[in-house]
């Protein structure tokens, strides 16, 4: 295993490193070191790290206790990925209850992220589809946790940052398909009023809803960018053709200076005019559709050695969408920002996790090249856009906002503390709960 | 390949191993320790492949247990077409010099069990007139070394225990493989600083099941340490002691 780092490759951490081989096995005994769940380390900050402290390395516990194909309730140990579950369900008719944009996440981090997918203005969050789990603690208590056993334990576990224990097994509620393929329609938008007009069209007729946003486009092209919708396609078709694994790499790390303001720049242009007419449908298989970017192994490393960052947030709706135009605003005029912005619009479905990020509203995400101070400062600045706007900030994508915004964000996090396992801690934790 | 039995079946190697046979639509019988363990690669590979999965759970260092657990496996499962014995330990080769009671231990885990188990299903294939007998050894019996020459030793009487079997039971149509993997990222490795030399247990998995289907005698995994164990047999031994390996 080569030294765990976060997705976004920064911080750096250095941590020493065990692996738990069986469920059955009890957590090592932690020599005055904190302990922290490690999955496939897709975070992209670091709430995955715990730096100076170990990781407990989570992927052996990859076996799968039980799959009712009639009822599709899948229970598995918290080390195994998506990926794996797809393998698993779909020939048989089944796929995830919603899934991010990756498959190479563990259930564990699932959980403990609370993940959300395309589909979260009708399905909610992964944690939604959680039907029970096991929790083991650090002084050996094995905790059955469901919506009725241990509610309390259930909710501070999902979208709870690794922290409460160790997940060691957990039973997700799938979703019935006659296929594997998507229908899908694109649709160009010229500027966020027609993104907007859009979106609430499509969240009725379509299960899967996001767009791809040129966060460079300014003036009155501003917010212009592409709407992806699509349903998982009915009847005759009953092709349950799997996924195939990628075979491509990056090879080498870039230099930091490859993705820039005029690559990224270019990069936008050409993918707005590339997409060509105004609308079209196709029917995809469901790997293109859901992960596009898991045909390409390791691209975190496009951003060179100092990594990335990954900045997502949530604000609730508003009549005029005055905070998102401000910070579509802000992030044009910095020049800075990246290839991959997303937005979509959370539903109103609540999930059982205490902690959990979505709520009603609309969510941007963007990778932005790690640039230092200038980019460190953008962010402060839409982080207080955020927060007046009452909106919130990803966990799972954050390497650097400060304790004070993370407790305005989630004022339940005095509550959620007295869930922490006593040997548990990470990176994250130590940052955003400390006294400011 | 119809019928497969996998003695030390909680291994990451024999894990891969039964992944791969169980996604083929053999029956697998498995054989373990821990029966709790055991429990968990049945449980996941049914849910996985569908698959036929018995298992039987014993302490392989109790010679007496071996016939019956053969016996009672092939009454549930039928006669067995492949059986692969994979288990096996890494030992502290600082603890086995310090205390020879530590690598007496090594050897019956290693070695002596192993024995065992290939003289009862030696003489079962025999008798069947078919079958492949597969044994995980080591590139560790190639050449003592100062680092794990215990293991070594188990290894090395493995080696030449099979190349006996094989010679033995080729005029009765049953093939003998023995694998020897090089560097594998399982719990048995672990404690060991990792390299480009370590493979997955699942491509090691895959080479034996190839191994397997073309009949093959011996097998080094992944295939380089073909020519690293060779340049390593041809250093003269006047030379080799001086090495810190």
């Amino acid at each position: 295993m080569k030294n765990p780092e976060s997705w976004g490759r920064y911080p750096k951490a250095t941590h020493s490193i065990r692996r738990l081989n069986w469920r059955t096995d009890p957590l090592p005994k932690s020599e005055g070191e904190s302990i922290l769940p490690f999955g496939l380390g897709r975070s992209y900050g670091d709430s995955c790290l715990n730096d100076g402290g170990e990781l407990l390395l989570t992927r052996a516990l990859d076996h799968i206790l039980a799959f009712d194909m009639e009822r599709g309730l899948i229970r598995c140990e918290a080390g195994t990925s998506l990926e794996e579950i797809l393998q698993v369900i779909v020939p048989r008719g089944w796929f995830l209850p919603t899934t991010p944009g990756t498959k190479f996440v563990t259930i564990g981090g699932a959980i403990a992220n609370d993940i959300h997918g395309k589909n979260h203005h009708r399905a909610g969050t992964f944690g939604c589809h959680v039907t029970q789990f096991e929790l083991l603690r650090s002084d050996g208590e094995r905790l059955a946790c469901s919506p009725t056993q241990n509610p309390s334990w259930f909710a501070a576990t999902i979208g709870g940052l690794g922290l409460t224990g160790l997940i060691t097994w957990a039973e997700i509620q799938l979703r019935r398909i006659s296929n594997a393929m998507i229908e899908v329609e694109s649709l160009k938008f010229a500027n966020l009023d027609e993104f907007f007009a859009i979106s609430s069209k499509s969240d009725e007729q379509f299960e899967h809803t996001v767009a791809w946003v040129d966060c460079l486009a300014a003036g009155a092209s501003l917010g212009r960018g592409i709407f992806l919708r699509g349903n998982h396609a009915g009847p005759p078709n009953q092709d349950l053709q799997l996924h195939r694994p990628s075979r491509l790499h990056v090879p080498i790390e870039f230099p930091d200076f490859a993705l820039n303001h005029f690559t990224i720049q270019a990069f936008n242009t050409l993918y707005y005019a590339w997409a060509g007419s105004a609308v079209s449908r196709k029917t995809v298989h469901y790997d293109p559709f859901f992960y596009p970017l898991d045909s390409l192994n390791d691209w975190n490393r496009i951003y060179g050695r100092r990594g990335f960052f990954q900045y997502q947030f949530v604000v609730p709706f508003s009549s005029d969408q005055r905070a998102i135009r401000e910070i579509f605003a802000r992030i044009a005029a910095s020049g800075q920002g990246s290839f991959l912005a997303v937005l979509k619009t959370f539903g109103t479905r609540q999930s059982p996790g205490m902690l959990s990020f979505p709520r009603p509203g609309v969510t941007l995400a963007l990778d932005f090249p790690n640039q230092g101070r200038g980019t460190l400062d953008l962010f402060a600045e839409l982080d207080r856009i955020i927060l007046a706007a009452g909106g919130r900030i990803y966990p799972a994508k954050d390497a650097r906002m400060s304790a004070r915004t993370f407790q305005e964000c989630y004022p339940c996090w005095q509550d959620f503390r007295q869930y922490i396992d006593p040997s548990f801690s990470s990176s994250f934790w130590r940052r955003v709960s400390s006294p400011d | 390949m119809k019928n497969v039995l996998i003695i030390g079946a909680t291994s990451a190697i024999a894990q891969a191993l039964a992944r791969q046979l169980a996604g083929t639509g053999v029956s697998l019988t498995l054989w373990g320790r821990s029966r709790e363990k055991v429990e968990i690669v049945a449980a996941d590979l049914r849910a996985r492949h569908e698959a036929k999965v018995f298992l039987e759970a014993f302490d392989f260092t109790d010679f007496t247990q071996h016939a019956g657990a053969l016996d009672r496996t092939i009454a549930t499962a039928g006669e067995m077409d492949v059986a692969i014995v994979c288990h096996g330990s890494l030992g502290d080769q600082a603890a086995c010099q310090a205390d020879f009671a530590v690598t007496e231990q090594e050897l019956l885990t290693n070695c002596r069990s192993a024995l065992s188990f290939l003289t009862l299903l030696a003489n079962r294939f025999d008798a069947q007139g078919r079958g492949t007998l597969v044994v995980i050894s080591s590139v560790a019996g190639d050449r003592g070394r100062q680092s794990n020459y215990v293991y070594g030793t188990a290894k090395a009487a493995l080696n030449t225990f099979t190349q006996g079997l094989r010679n033995r039971l080729y005029s009765r149509g049953v093939n003998v493989l023995t694998i020897k993997p090089g560097f594998v990222d399982t719990p048995m490795t672990a404690h060991l600083k990792k390299g480009f030399l370590f493979a997955s247990p699942e491509r090691v998995a895959r080479d034996i099941v190839k191994a397997i289907e073309n009949r093959k005698c011996v097998i080094y995994t992944p295939w380089f340490w073909r020519w690293i164990m060779l340049l390593i047999r041809l250093i003269p031994e006047s030379l080799f002691r001086r090495l810190k390996l």
